[in-house]
């Protein structure tokens, strides 16, 4: 293999870099969109079982081709733009939904050292591109120049702010018990402390101490990614789908690509930011990418439950839970840590 | 300075939760609804019109047609008003099969409320829980009529015809193999009676899995508590009837108040809300199947005892049975008669309503002694609760415009006829 690489390398010469860097991307974005397809299968399955039905089971064995035949019908759909929209603007609103959704991959580690770009800053990296997502929904809402698409981008954009601020405050909890914004550090930190010295290296995680922060933390990544309970931008039966209303074809399977995308980074993050990342959760076992896709898999799973299970919130009540209920509890906890590590009992050393 | 306006927006008639086809203008401050006007008329095919045009018994189907989804209740208002003016009795056996199907329709029509309203508040798996066991009140729609929705099985002067002494079965298939076949099958095994007795049964458990997915949930209480409150004395003054004048508190059921055919001789109850709101209106539906179920064991027990004629024995509003037909001269001039012509009906005008599912479904019918009549009103309920709209609305979020829609319990066919 070494040798191979490093034939490539004197072949290339100074191509050699930007060549390898692709190739990261393809080995990484590749399995991504692969997940983000089987996603929506294993969705339709398991809400299927969920409501005593059967879920797609007719395209390919056990209706496993299913999410193929899903994106070749939204690629061959003409996408129609409304008369009265910004043409422009109108297909840079999905672009830009897209974009930070695949971007933000840059940072995320998904082993030890298995990472496109392993920055320094990378919490900030992460925060900052998920922010940028809002941008998409507003524009295409804005940009289709229908009242119903207006409404969901006024809902998306005040939820998708107002959730940033706990999940920012989280993470900021995070941070202080960490002392690193790296991601794949932040993992490491997890891999220490007393109870992992004795084996038990899951009660050494983050989730522990900062129980509440991590309740919180993947609450509002299902507030931000706009999934049910909180799907109310895209309301199916009030706002019909909000901002997405006047898209077909492939401008709406962008949408729905950074949708899922950002489910499964979502799920990535609360399990590398809390849940150890890689790390195996007890001693005799090796650590490695599978225990990631475990718990990410645990994560997207209770994403269907919730969708399967609850009605959706009122937009009233969304904001009531974000700022009254996420932002006081993530300060208060913030406090609480912060007192922590200054005492002698402080387990982060 | 810019003219500040309020966003008005066009909900229906194509809308997932227009149910039909609904067309609200909702004029929108924010997303605080500042007025709804409902339009209707998109759904009017002239039934009433129609219903002059056809004989008596012509219409019976029609009648399904009105509430899609709960067909028997409307034709056993129809047919209770020619009975009126015809001033014949009905069989006491085919009573008692009136009432059962009355019942099995009134929980055909909260399943099918509860989950739709479950769904429009987003709680999407209430619809599908909802619709297997609608499934098998349907299939018994379908042993007795051999329709699973339009069932024209009530005739002026009973019914059709008898219960049947066996149930239609699933068969073998490329997607159900003989055990899932055998599973299915189960109950279906004996009569139309047994097979409902085992659902009786069932559906106590199934209801208890309602309550549990929604009654305690925080956010579906959230969404209906103190949503879309009608006083009591708003509620009559609306013309509200059934569940949505339960729901205000008001004890008026049509079953108790002026009984028909033979609810004074079946036990149950009248739930009735508090405060009003979504969330009693919600609950006095769940509380109302529970006590359909009531009636409809009784009816089981009572039917399994008592054999006997299902249909008027007066030949002259009702066929005769066709091995008299095929030997007796008058009876082949009866039938004959009765299928060219149709029933002649005294003069007279008469009112005749029943307790339906969603309020008092009333026919109001007049006769020039013709063989058809010479007008014929629906009183239907969604109608005057529709036309509350407004008031309910009026100062909720948009979300909550769905949530009352929901409560409504509006089906557009008999709205606009």
């Amino acid at each position: 293999m070494n040798e191979w690489l490093s034939l490539a390398q004197g072949w290339l010469g100074p191509a050699w870099p930007v060549v390898w860097n692709v190739l990261k991307i393809i080995v990484l974005l590749v399995p991504l969109l692969l997940a983000v397809a089987y996603l929506t299968y294993a969705e339709r399955k398991i809400i299927g079982y969920m409501q005593v039905r059967i879920g797609p089971n007719r395209v390919g064995p056990k209706g496993w081709l299913q999410p193929i035949a899903d994106a070749l019908k939204l690629l061959f759909k003409e996408v129609i733009v409304p008369s009265q929209a910004n043409k422009v603007l109108y297909f840079v609103g999905p672009a830009m939904a897209l974009a930070p959704s695949l971007l933000v991959w840059a940072a995320v580690p998904v082993n030890d050292g298995w990472v496109i770009a392993d920055l320094d800053a990378g919490l900030l990296f992460v925060m900052a591109v998920i922010s940028l997502e809002v941008y998409g929904v507003i524009i295409a809402g804005w940009a289709s120049n229908s009242k119903y698409a207006f409404l969901g981008a006024m809902r998306a954009s005040a939820q998708m702010i107002s959730y940033e601020v706990a999940m920012g405050f989280g993470l900021i909890c995070v941070l202080l018990v960490s002392g690193t914004l790296n991601l794949s550090e932040i993992v490491r930190q997890q891999g220490t402390g007393w109870f992992a010295d004795h084996g038990l290296s899951f009660l050494s995680w983050n989730w522990l101490p900062l129980l509440p922060i991590a309740v919180v933390y993947f609450i509002s990544g299902v507030a931000e990614t706009n999934r049910a309970p909180f799907d109310l931008p895209e309301g199916e039966s009030e706002i019909v789908a909000g901002h997405m209303v006047e898209y077909s074809g492939m401008a709406f399977a962008l949408f729905f690509l950074a949708e899922y995308a950002n489910m499964i980074l979502v799920s990535f993050l609360t399990s590398i930011l809390f849940f150890g990342g890689w790390l195996s959760p007890v001693a005799f076992l090796p650590d490695g990418l599978h225990w990631l896709l475990i718990k990410a898999s645990v994560f997207l799973f209770l994403y269907l439950w919730i969708r399967a299970t609850f009605p959706r919130f009122r937009y009233d009540h969304v904001m009531r839970l974000g700022w009254k209920v996420f932002v006081p509890i993530t300060i208060v906890w913030l406090l609480v840590v912060a007192v922590w590590m200054l005492t002698p009992l402080s387990i982060w050393r | 300075m810019a003219e500040i306006k309020n966003f008005t927006i066009n909900f229906g008639p194509q809308h997932p939760s227009a149910h039909g086809v609904l067309r609200l203008i909702l004029e929108l401050d924010g997303e605080v609804v500042v007025r709804a006007d409902p339009h209707i008329g998109l759904l009017h095919r002239g039934t009433e019109k129609l219903a002059e045009t056809r004989t008596w018994v012509q219409s019976v189907p029609y009648m399904d047609r009105l509430d899609y989804v709960s067909m028997m209740c409307n034709e056993h208002a129809y047919c209770l008003a020619i009975e009126r003016l015809l001033g014949i009795e009905v069989p006491i056996r085919a009573q008692y099969i009136r009432v059962m199907f009355d019942e099995i329709t009134r929980i055909l029509n909260h399943l099918l409320n509860i989950g739709t309203h479950a769904l429009d508040i987003g709680a999407m798996t209430m619809v599908l829980y909802t619709f297997r066991e609608r499934e098998d009140l349907m299939d018994a729609y379908e042993a007795v009529s051999g329709a699973r929705m339009h069932a024209a099985y009530y005739r002026p002067g009973g019914v059709y015809r008898d219960l049947p002494d066996e149930m239609p079965k699933y068969t073998v298939s490329k997607y159900k193999d003989e055990k899932r076949v055998k599973e299915l099958n189960r109950a279906r095994e004996g009569s139309l009676l047994d097979f409902l007795e085992d659902f009786c049964e069932r559906f106590e458990g199934y209801l208890d899995d309602y309550h549990t997915l929604l009654t305690d949930n925080r956010i579906w209480k959230q969404r209906t508590v103190g949503i879309g409150v009608v006083s009591p004395e708003e509620a009559l003054a609306w013309g509200f009837t059934g569940p949505m004048l339960r729901g205000s508190g008001v004890a008026w059921d049509l079953r108790k108040k002026q009984p028909y055919e033979v609810y004074d001789q079946l036990e149950f109850d009248i739930p009735v809300g508090t405060n009003g709101d979504c969330y009693d209106r919600y609950l006095v539906r769940m509380e109302e199947m529970r006590q359909s179920n009531r009636i409809i064991k009784q009816c089981i027990d009572w039917l399994r005892k008592n054999p006997g004629p299902v249909i008027t024995d007066n030949y002259k509003v009702a066929p005769p049975p066709r091995e008299k037909m095929k030997t007796g001269m008058e009876e082949l001039i009866h039938h004959f008669k009765l299928m060219t012509e149709g029933i002649h009906v005294p003069p007279g005008e008469v009112y005749a309503a029943v307790e339906h599912p969603k309020g008092e479904f009333g026919v109001y019918a007049i006769s020039d002694g013709a063989n058809k009549p010479y007008r014929v009103k629906l009183r239907a309920p969604g109608f005057a609760h529709l036309s509350a709209m407004d008031k309910m609305a009026r100062g909720h979020l948009i979300a909550d415009v769905v949530a009352i829609i929901g409560t409504m319990d509006i089906v557009f066919g008999e709205i606009d006829r």
